[in-house]
């Protein structure tokens, strides 16, 4: 086990930069995703911290060695596939002792270290099936205990949870963080969805375009985005103003909107929409933000409902306990308000 | 038309294509059994054609010839073959895409002109006729034919189980021998059938580089002919297709030649 660490890391295929100049520090023990759209470089960095892909500049530590020239096989790595990438014509015993064969254990030493591994991932009663035998979440779990077996530097997931579905999805999100609770190894996760990268990970590095946009600890990121990419991307953002040619909310009329104290001239503001309350009457509270609006829409969801209101030629949206909206028909007017400490100021208005 | 009668005239078809095809087999195995040289019937059993075969050092000479020449090429067109699909389909490099273009026109050259060059080539390089030449000769035909099968498995290997073996510390030899291998094994199976019929079943390339009372099997069937047919031939011909059928058939038994198992 180790930490890993990016400097300034490019790589460019033809005239495309898909990684420009990236940093990003993966201490030892921690859980951490790289999140992005597709296209964003994620999955390069993750192969390029494997070593599939060599880099054209920067550097790449794990643990105390630089690995930019070292080729994957000497990497000591444990990588899980996308598609799980298990060997068909093996049993899952052999599957998940493959990495011990070749680093010549000894058949004794195998069988056990293989036993734990199943056992580590609730399947060690399915040594001798192949995986066509398997399920998909059972897949999931013997290409996990085939990269831990090992116990590689650091390990390495390409959106480990996309091939199941949601429920088996959920599950495996927990099960992954106790495992990796439980062995306490480095590990780096690529994913596209923005929930699974705040459940999972103690630290978050979002890219796009080739460049890591911020890193740092989901709350932090969510909490104080950089960019309204950012702000947009990891979870959902009513942008007040500075956004573009889009009209400002602080003109709406009858808008009673206060700028917190580091907004500066021409800032960017936003509003989360969990943060945002409807009301049919004009709140009266002391530090509330508020403004008048039109409930468009109304979409119930359980035990929580999505609402998607208008001011001005700006569109909100706003979550909440289904119970906590008043019942008005849609186009009614409501009172949009909210805790003026939660409008966020972001830095960069680069969208 | 409705659609049921379409399907009982695809029937008949099938049926029709099947009788011309096998008919003719049928037909000289039954004649291989029969006591008369001159097809007369009525059939009366009889083993003299087979107990003449046994006899006849020609014939049986010209068949372990055969089966020696076809069993070399399958070997060496079967690795040359299944090296060339792997790096074909693993590297990139320049002309890449020329070689693989240039492996269709061999299959599709007529044997005679092939045959040809081949005969003016060997002379022109000093190696001239005989066993040597024949087996380059047929090396060079059947090299095609296990690439394109073998690279139409390896177009449905999976990658990444390469990536997944190296990332566990896999070297390239490993992978290969591991992992690539055991995928492809029933496409080099089916290529390195293909290989052995192309250079059984070869005529024309062998007529032309082998030596005169050096022949293969096929050269000496169609000179006995020539001179006179015996039901012998009748006998010779109907061990092979037991023979081969029985390969296809063993063969067939563990790859489906190429496809999904």
């Amino acid at each position: 086990m180790a930490e890993v660490s990016v400097q300034n890391v490019t790589k460019k295929f033809g005239s495309l930069k898909a990684l420009d100049n990236v940093t990003m520090d993966f201490p030892d023990g921690g859980f951490f995703a790289l999140l992005g759209p597709s296209g964003s470089g994620k999955t390069t960095l993750l192969r390029t911290i494997a070593g599939f892909i060599f880099t054209d500049g920067g550097t790449i530590r794990i643990g105390d060695q630089s690995v930019e020239h070292v080729p994957v096989e000497k990497r000591d790595i444990g990588m899980m596939f996308q598609n799980y990438a298990l060997f068909p014509n093996m049993s899952v015993a052999d599957n998940v002792g493959f990495g011990l064969r070749v680093r010549k254990v000894g058949a004794a030493e195998e069988k056990r270290r293989v036993g734990e591994a199943l056992d580590l991932v609730q399947l060690g009663q399915h040594g001798d099936r192949k995986p066509h035998q398997l399920s998909g979440g059972q897949r999931q779990r013997v290409a996990l205990a085939r990269a831990m077996v090992t116990n590689p530097k650091v390990l390495l997931l390409d959106e480990p949870l996309s091939a199941l579905d949601k429920a088996l999805r959920i599950d495996m999100q927990v099960e992954l963080k106790r495992i990796q609770r439980e062995i306490g190894i480095t590990t780096i996760f690529v994913t596209h969805d923005q929930e699974e990268a705040l459940t999972l990970s103690d630290k978050i590095g979002i890219l796009r375009d080739g460049r890591m946009v911020q890193a740092g600890p989901p709350r932090d990121v969510y909490n104080n985005p950089h960019d309204i990419f950012t702000a947009e991307f990891l979870g959902e953002a009513n942008i007040l103003s500075g956004k573009g040619d889009a009209p400002s909310a602080l003109q709406s009329p009858g808008a009673d909107i206060r700028l917190p104290s580091n907004a500066g001239t021409n800032p960017v503001l936003a509003v989360r929409p969990e943060n945002m309350t409807i009301t049919s009457a004009e709140p009266d509270e002391d530090g509330l933000s508020k403004m008048p609006a039109a409930l468009v829409r109304r979409i119930f969801s359980g035990a929580m409902a999505t609402c998607v209101l208008e001011s001005n030629g700006t569109v909100f949206k706003v979550i909440a306990r289904d119970q906590d909206i008043p019942d008005l028909p849609e186009g009614g007017q409501v009172w949009l308000s909210w805790d003026a400490n939660k409008t966020i100021t972001i830095p960069s208005n680069v969208s | 038309m409705s659609g049921k009668l379409l399907s009982q005239l695809g029937k008949l078809w099938l049926a029709l294509i099947l009788f011309f095809l096998y008919a003719p087999i049928i037909v000289m195995a039954v004649m291989s059994f029969n006591e008369s040289q001159y097809y007369q019937l009525p059939f009366e059993f009889s083993m003299r054609w087979y107990e003449k075969l046994a006899a006849n050092a020609e014939i049986i000479d010209a068949a372990s010839r055969s089966v020696m020449i076809a069993v070399v090429t399958t070997i060496i067109a079967t690795l040359l073959g299944t090296a060339a699909s792997v790096a074909l389909f693993r590297f990139d490099f320049p002309g890449k895409r020329f070689l693989q273009v240039m492996l269709f026109p061999p299959i599709a050259i007529p044997w005679l002109i092939t045959g040809t060059a081949m005969l003016i080539f060997f002379f022109g390089v000093g190696l001239g006729r005989g066993t040597p030449s024949v087996i380059i000769g047929h090396v060079a035909l059947a090299l095609p034919y296990v690439i394109v099968v073998v690279s139409a498995r390896l177009a449905t290997f999976d990658v990444t189980l390469e990536e997944a073996a190296r990332s566990m510390g896999a070297n390239g030899w490993t992978v290969t021998t591991r992992v690539t291998l055991p995928w492809i094994s029933s496409g080099i199976i089916a290529g390195a059938l293909f290989a052995f019929a192309v250079s059984f079943d070869q005529f024309v390339v062998s007529y032309f580089l082998s030596e005169p009372g050096d022949s293969t099997l096929p050269v000496l069937i169609y000179t006995s002919i020539r001179k006179g047919f015996t039901p012998e031939i009748n006998a010779i011909s109907t061990i092979i297709i037991v023979v081969s059928m029985a390969v296809m058939l063993f063969a067939a038994r563990f790859s489906n030649f190429g496809g999904e198992r």
